[in-house]
């Protein structure tokens, strides 16, 4: 329970489709926000919605992770369909994050390597496309530095085919440093939108990345509390060591972003 | 014993297969010499690069013929009971060895079996058992053709080198021949297929000829709830499977509740298993006998491992007294299990290649009761996965409760720390570097204890050669196995 509003409850984390989008180990997402809430005494209650489920009345962390195209199809028509209210929680300042095939099924729509397009729930100004056959795939170590001040250089590994687009009103949530990014082109990773964030960064990114993981605890004990807490810095001691070899990882083995 | 196949592309048949197979043999004394490792790949790499055309020699040894073992775990310890049934039945088994499993390590398995002539001597009981690569397999099944080829399983391993899972399985239906592919070219291999794998299961779909099932039927070794590296849960038909009970991740009784397909019954079957620390003893039954079965390897997927392989030999015709003596006898594949004493105490070394086989390892640890000794290594080299995301998706949680101490090591071992730290066990001391690392593990190892090293693969590798060392055991090319 937090000191600031001691009557709020705990701050509830959405976990969605979690037993589908679950191919690339994204759920350590969900066990550091666990852990590092418990290090922090905030009290956090952690939900799951899946297929056939409907979403919770509120939420203050949403989190979603990837999977493969089949994965995609199965969730994209339902998740298309809360598209409205994930919309409207945004604008409300829950703070989510999405990552690779559940960050490009927040976008717009994206076109699958079989041509097909799928509906996303337009959290997000993006649109992504997958090659066609023979094309690479982006797999690699990479190390971004973000747009947001408090956050800085964010670590991780990303294998994604489908190459992702802002739009006019998008923002990036990164620029890179080591790897391909959103589409290998134009050097932006993710999107940030409010307390919304969008990756390609597995990792899982939130444990080796404890800046980005703080800015989105602050933001859902605010939007559960209505006051932005301070929170006192931790030691962070293996966090900041395996942030730097991860970093020295993909320095070493990704190609520099000219 | 059964009827030797057609035997047209005898390996050393040809002179510049021959030439070839003694540029490996060179190649591999010099790596050796060099001491640059055993040597399980460069040899192949330089003979099939010379004579491309051993890869269908691998295949057409005069003799009995080749199996192929793939899947994503098992492959090394099913291959290792096959080759030990098969010299049991009065075969002779030739392997590729210590997961050298590309089309390269195949070469090499003929490179060390040829003479100094450059031939492989013909026998008549020879036998090809090659684990391969359940990426690499379609490119090489329809040149090798295996009278019999054994499926084990289909899980999450290495995305950044597959990609994503469902190609694999779509490969391996690719590859297998029509029936009217396998009336035309005489080649109607054996399917031998886990029941309990629907990814697996599903391929008797476009089997051209016989299949052999295993599988567990003892429902008291599943599962009490999912585990977190479930893969396969949709049906061919696109619906969601049905899982009456797991045994690992997606492996278990399942049906689909629209279409209809669901398990097969095993031919082989593990109808009653009880794990121990040390190993298990099933009851297996064989058609409708049924017999005593000692695995000697701890951990359920041991004991699929050994059904794998009794199903092979069954489809072999090895006959089941003789394949269940080699298993009970049967000692640990390379690194897998494998028990060493130094200074004292007892080291096992645990292979963990992905979150499907870290949960059986970590299943099979707690078993036993008492404070477990762990060093834990995790290496991002190409063969490990250079992505370290999958430590999330175990379950080692776990081990909390047992944790007697914990070192963490290898190239990622501030990740492997991280990972246990968020799992509510704390690392006594992080050190990349091996020999350091095994040094304090051991100190903190009591005397007469074990420890348990758990690693990527070339974090074992590199362990394993520290540890036989210490041990005073002969280096993993020396291993007659």
């Amino acid at each position: 329970m937090t000191s600031d509003a001691p009557n709020a409850g705990p701050i509830r984390v959405l976990s969605l489709y979690d037993d589908v989008m679950n191919v690339y180990a994204d759920r350590g997402n969900v066990l550091a926000v666990q852990h590092r809430a418990a290090l922090r005494n905030l009290n956090i209650e952690v939900i799951a919605a899946s297929l056939g489920d409907a979403l919770p009345e509120s939420a203050d962390l949403v989190l979603i992770g990837g999977g493969q195209d089949r994965e995609q199809r199965r969730i994209a028509e339902e998740l298309a369909a809360h598209g409205p209210a994930l919309r409207a929680w945004a604008e409300e300042g829950v703070a989510m994050l999405a990552v690779c095939g559940g960050f490009q099924l927040f976008g717009r729509w994206y076109r699958d390597t079989s041509g097909e397009q799928l509906p996303g729930a337009e959290v997000f100004d993006v649109t992504t496309v997958a090659p066609g056959p023979g094309q690479e795939r982006c797999i690699g170590d990479i190390l971004v530095t973000s747009t947001l001040p408090e956050v800085g250089a964010v670590v991780g590994f990303e294998n994604h085919g489908g190459r992702t687009y802002l739009g006019p009103t998008a923002t990036p949530f990164a620029r890179v440093e080591y790897g391909h990014g959103n589409n290998g082109a134009d050097g932006t990773e993710g999107v940030v939108h409010g307390s919304a964030i969008g990756t390609y960064l597995h990792g899982s990114v939130l444990p080796k990345n404890p800046r980005l993981l703080d800015w989105l605890l602050a933001r859902a004990v605010q939007h559960r509390t209505g006051v932005m807490p301070s929170f006192a810095p931790l030691e962070d001691v293996l966090e900041s060591r395996a942030h730097r070899a991860a970093a020295e990882v993909a320095r070493r083995r990704s190609p520099r972003f000219a | 014993m059964p009827t030797p196949p057609r035997s047209t592309h005898a390996p050393g048949a040809s002179i510049r297969q021959r030439a070839a197979l003694l540029a490996g043999r060179v190649a591999r004394d010099a790596t050796r010499r060099l001491g640059r490792g055993g040597g399980t790949a460069l040899p192949g790499l330089v003979a099939g690069t010379l004579a491309p055309d051993l890869i269908e020699a691998a295949g057409r040894l005069p003799g009995l013929g080749a199996v192929t073992v793939t899947g994503t775990n098992g492959k090394t310890t099913t291959t290792h009971l096959l080759a030990a049934i098969a010299r049991e039945a009065g075969w002779e088994p030739l392997t590729n060895r210590s997961g050298s499993n590309l089309a390269r390590g195949l070469v090499t398995a003929l490179v060390d079996s040829a003479g100094a002539t450059g031939e492989v001597e013909r026998r008549a009981g020879r036998l090809g058992i090659y684990e391969v690569d359940e990426a690499v397999l379609p490119t090489v099944f329809g040149r090798l053709r295996p009278r019999v080829a054994v499926f084990l399983n289909l899980f999450r391993d290495q995305l950044d080198r597959y990609g994503e899972i469902d190609s694999v399985a779509e490969g391996w239906a690719a590859m297998l021949p029509s029936e009217a592919e396998a009336t035309r070219e005489e080649w109607a291999p054996t399917l031998v297929l886990n029941a309990d794998d629907p990814s697996v299961a599903l391929l008797a779909e476009d089997a051209p000829g016989r299949v052999v099932w295993f599988g567990i039927d003892d429902e008291g070794v599943a599962l009490p709830g999912g585990e977190h590296a479930s893969d396969a849960r949709f049906c061919r038909c696109g619906s969601r499977l049905h899982h009456e009970r797991q045994f690992m991740g997606h492996v278990g009784h399942w049906s689909c509740p629209a279409c209809g397909r669901h398990r097969a019954r095993p031919d082989i079957a593990a109808s009653a298993v009880r794990l121990d620390a040390e190993g298990s003893d099933v009851e297996v039954r064989i058609g409708d006998a049924c017999l005593s079965l000692r695995v000697p390897t701890a951990g359920l997927y041991s004991v699929t491992n050994a059904l794998a392989a009794l199903a092979a030999a069954h489809a072999l015709g090895a006959p089941a007294d003789v394949a269940l003596r080699a298993i009970a006898a049967a000692g640990p594949a390379f690194g897998r299990q494998e028990r060493f004493e130094v200074d004292g105490r007892h080291i096992r070394i645990w292979l963990a290649k992905n979150p499907a086989g870290l949960n059986e390892i970590v299943r099979a640890l707690i078993a036993s009761d008492g404070p477990k000794h762990l060093l834990a290594m995790l290496n991002d080299g190409i063969q490990d996965g250079k992505d370290v995301s999958w430590i999330y998706d175990a379950d080692l949680e776990r081990l909390a409760p047992q944790i007697g101490s914990l070192v963490c090591a290898g190239d990622r071992a501030d990740d492997m720390a991280l990972r246990f730290a968020i799992g509510g066990m704390t690392a006594a001391a992080v050190i990349a570097e091996t020999e350091d690392a095994l040094d304090a593990a051991l100190d903190r190892t009591p005397s007469g204890g074990t420890l348990d090293v758990i690693a990527t693969y070339t974090a074992m590798i590199d362990v394993r050669e520290a540890v036989a060392r210490r041990a005073g055991v002969g280096s993993y090319w020396e291993d007659p196995s």
